[in-house]
């Protein structure tokens, strides 16, 4: 009974939307069917997107010492901590709040807040393929000056991320970070 | 033997994190899917199809910010917007905001950093759309 209770406290949310839902089903049989399709497409596409990243970020909390990541992408790392980060983001893929975990993990591993915000702008918005697929589709003239453009925004919205964010603040997330990956 | 239970500790740790924030998920996979149905191709093509100036910059950042298209469907739908029409400062502000800001997916983020650091990068990144948008709408 009490662990019912826990799951429909936690999956409240969750449950009033498939309510709704059901709802659309019954006024609106179209309109139900619309976003139940579409509900249950982007579900096998986060299943296919969600759980080897959080197999990797398991293995990568477990096996990768955190010196070595400070080593790389920590606070002293200057700016190629900086590049590196920005490559990585770059190179990865799957939607922006796929990153969220990866960015999580990297926090507590030590990885600064400006190269974590730079990993997560990266991985949102110059990722290569998107990049060379854009190009085809709207041509290298408005491709390239939006890359150009939100190069620079990516790297001062990080700059500005880490410079207001304060030590509270971060140790806030440093907290909650921690509390998600660890037993509890 | 020591490196067998460290795996499997990884994967408890990664079952864990996942069970963690699977409500988050769930809830935000609804959403789009009721944003998408109110927000179509055709909707976003009705409501982009045209240069409206400044006002069709604004819809175009309001569109981007609440839905979640994945870039192999935002890019032709976009190259159709541009031969509709469409303004390219629009069309950036469109891409930008799909890209960087995430209303949909805002549940999630503030699990991870909480709601200040999450609603910080969701303001700073649209008004650096915006501000993109209209270099680009100059340039182009």
């Amino acid at each position: 009974m009490a662990r019912l209770k826990r799951f429909i406290k936690r999956y409240r949310f969750f449950l009033l939307l498939v309510l709704i839902n059901g709802l659309l089903f019954i006024i609106e049989p179209e309109l139900g069917q619309e976003t139940a399709v579409l509900s249950v497409h982007n579900l096998l596409e986060m299943l296919s997107v969600i759980p080897p990243i959080f197999l990797l970020l398991g293995l990568m909390d477990v096996w990768v010492p955190r010196e070595t990541m400070m080593k790389y992408m920590g606070k002293d790392a200057g700016i190629k901590g900086g590049i590196f980060a920005f490559v990585l983001g770059s190179f990865s893929a799957g939607p922006l709040y796929a990153s969220f975990p990866v960015a999580a993990v990297f926090l507590k591993k030590g990885v600064s807040l400006t190269n974590v915000f730079l990993f997560i702008g990266a991985w949102s918005t110059t990722k290569i393929p998107m990049m060379l697929f854009e190009i085809t589709q709207l041509g290298s003239k408005f491709a390239l000056i939006r890359f150009g453009l939100n190069l620079i925004a990516i790297i001062v919205l990080a700059i500005i991320m880490e410079r207001t964010t304060t030590k509270e603040d971060s140790e806030a997330i440093y907290k909650m970070v921690s509390r998600q990956t660890d037993e509890k | 033997m020591k490196d067998k239970s460290k795996t499997r500790l990884a994967l408890k740790k990664a079952w864990k994190s996942f069970e963690n924030i699977l409500p988050s998920v769930l809830t935000v996979l609804l959403l789009i899917g009721f944003i998408l149905t109110l927000l179509d191709e055709q909707a976003i093509s009705r409501l982009l199809g045209a240069d409206f100036g400044i006002w069709g910059v604004v819809i175009a950042a309001v569109i981007g910010c609440i839905t979640l298209i994945p870039g192999f469907v935002a890019f032709p739908l976009a190259a159709s917007l541009v031969a509709a029409g469409a303004g390219y400062a629009q069309i950036a502000v469109f891409i930008s905001t799909l890209m960087m800001v995430g209303i949909a997916t805002l549940p999630l983020e503030i699990q991870y950093f909480g709601k200040r650091i999450a609603a910080k990068r969701n303001i700073l990144s649209l008004i650096f759309a915006i501000i993109m948008s209209c270099i680009i709408g100059v340039i182009m």
